[in-house]
């Protein structure tokens, strides 16, 4: 991974709560001033925020909030809904992500969804379907891909012995593991997830969290949830949003001990959302 | 009468009244296959299938010609129709602006109901006319007319039915657009797509108002797509208006023998189509 060296020194100051800027690394990914419209309906409002890298950025509010939005623009997945508009700017390590070819930027930046979505094949080639489509079987051989993704994804001892079989056959912890390994695949830089464990039981979600605290060596996580317990675990810094604004960005701890505004305490006490 | 009475009542009767048309429903279809069978079944025999037609009052002919015609016709139909209409029913279901895809699925509907012996005098009149004689191709194109506003309205609902999650996988991945269709969102919807075209092609290969002037008829086997050709429905057509009992019997063994030719393949495509992966319901 082309990751440019991150600046190991640690800023001690409170930075300014709204830029997004929790300097614990250098940012992998940056997002300036974006406002995004469904139609006529403006469901951001000039949100900034920084990603920093290897590390997991959380970002919490209640439904209805911009979060998922939000999430949706990095990889511009937002882009395939009808009648949609996004100003501003996202970059990854420096470059702007909304003027490059848009099949680049989301291999680089892989995503796992709410719900598990394997596609209607075997283990084995929903795994492979990437990294085909992207021209890496030339290098590596299927199989490695496989065993190494799945691997990493703490599925394969799980399902070494039925990768032929249907993808639906798994329980929807598996299928949302599968998932995770299948966006591995193709070696992304940055993972973003979008409530992957709304759907799950506690022991599924378990299993994806260590996963998850696992995997940040190897990429930028950012992860939309609903339960800010799930934040607390696993999240380095968190993103506090409300009515499409980024209300404030800090580290994890700060925000759930010692919030600068009154709307996340409200939250996250629970007196409202 | 209290008005719980009455409720029910009236819950009552329209319980029964639908049940009373649904079997109606159901019960048509019996009274079809019965009396197909009834007045068909003695005259099936192996010249039939082998034999071509003879004149009234001789025994021992039989419909090969009519049989393998029909074959024909509706194989080349199926060439044209099933490609054309799969391919528009993905333009309507995955790149389909407002405008124009509204008109092409408005266009298709209108298609699908204009009746079928006006698309049987276009074909005549493109085909038939400048090239002077019947064809089996003539009937063809008739059928697949017929056969891409099917398949295409049914392939479009189908590829909708696929939820939008995989197709956002897949483009998650740095598939693009046409990769996404051909390799996720097809395969998710093959089931249906497929069965909307089993049908579609069983539909097309009962017509007999399309074939009367493009294929016509033939007492022999036809040597070419460019010949009059003989096929099932023309035949029972024929033999039903005609003033022999022998051929009367004939028709419907004929009608008996088309129905379980479609129900044949229908069965057999099903059971193709129901191995391999699909979507969970």
């Amino acid at each position: 991974m082309a990751v440019k060296q991150p600046q190991t020194q640690m800023r001690p100051t409170t930075t300014p709560e709204t830029s997004g800027a929790v300097q614990t690394g250098a940012p992998k990914m940056r997002a300036a001033g974006i406002n995004f419209y469904y139609g006529k309906f403006r469901a951001l409002h000039d949100v900034s925020l920084e990603f920093a890298t290897n590390k997991v950025t959380a970002l919490i509010g209640p439904s209805g909030c911009g979060k998922s939005t939000f999430l949706r623009n990095l990889n511009r997945i937002n882009e395939t809904l009808r009648d949609t508009r996004i100003e501003g700017e996202i970059t990854l390590d420096g470059e702007n992500i909304l003027t490059r070819d848009v099949t680049e930027i989301r291999r680089r930046i892989g995503m796992v969804f709410q719900r598990p979505n394997p596609f209607p094949k075997s283990i084995f080639d929903n795994i492979i379907y990437g990294p085909r489509i992207n021209g890496m079987l030339k290098t590596i051989s299927a199989a490695d891909i496989v065993e190494k993704s799945l691997r990493r994804a703490a599925l394969w001892d799980e399902v070494k012995d039925k990768l032929r079989e249907s993808a639906y056959a798994l329980s929807g912890g598996q299928q949302q593991r599968l998932c995770i390994a299948r966006a591995l695949a193709v070696d992304p830089e940055v993972l973003l997830l979008d409530e992957p464990c709304s759907a799950l039981d506690p022991i599924a979600t378990a299993k994806i969290e260590d996963l998850l605290v696992g995997l940040k060596s190897q990429c930028t996580i950012v992860i939309v949830t609903h339960n800010m317990q799930q934040a607390a675990r696993v999240a380095d810094t968190t993103g506090f949003f409300l009515l499409g604004r980024l209300i404030e960005h800090d580290k994890t701890d700060t925000i759930f001990k010692n919030p600068s505004k009154k709307e996340t305490e409200d939250y996250i006490t629970g007196r409202f959302g | 009468m209290s008005r719980n009475a009455r409720r029910n009542g009236v819950n009552a009767f329209m319980l029964g009244l639908c049940g009373v048309c649904a079997f109606v429903t159901v019960s048509t279809l019996f009274v079809i296959l019965g009396y197909l069978v009834f007045n068909g079944a003695t005259s099936v025999s192996l010249n039939f299938f082998t034999k071509l037609p003879l004149p009234p009052g001789k025994d021992g002919g039989g419909m090969a010609n009519a049989i393998i015609g029909s074959a024909q016709i509706v194989i080349v139909a199926t060439l044209i129709g099933l490609p054309i209409g799969f391919f528009s029913g993905i333009y309507l279901a995955e790149y389909g602006g407002k405008t124009f895809a509204f008109l092409v699925r408005y266009v298709a509907d209108l298609l699908n109901g204009i009746p079928s012996i006006v698309i049987g005098i276009f074909a005549w009149t493109v085909i038939v006319v400048p090239t002077h004689h019947f064809s089996a191709l003539a009937g063809s194109l008739a059928l697949s007319l017929m056969l891409i506003p099917i398949t295409a309205r049914s392939t479009e609902q189908f590829l909708l039915e696929v939820p939008r999650s995989m197709r956002e996988g897949s483009l998650a991945l740095g598939a693009n657009k046409w990769k996404t269709i051909a390799s996720v969102i097809v395969p998710a919807a093959r089931k249906g797509i497929m069965t909307g075209m089993i049908l579609g092609v069983a539909r097309i290969s009962g017509e007999t108002a399309p074939l009367l002037f493009t294929s016509l008829n033939n007492q022999y086997f036809s040597t070419g797509l460019s010949e009059p050709t003989a096929s099932l429905p023309v035949m029972i057509f024929q033999r039903a208006i005609s003033p022999y009992d022998d051929y009367h019997r004939q028709a419907w063994a004929a009608g008996l023998v088309l129905l379980a030719l479609v129900l044949l393949a229908n069965i057999a495509a099903r059971t193709v189509i129901s191995r391999g992966t699909s979507l969970p319901k």
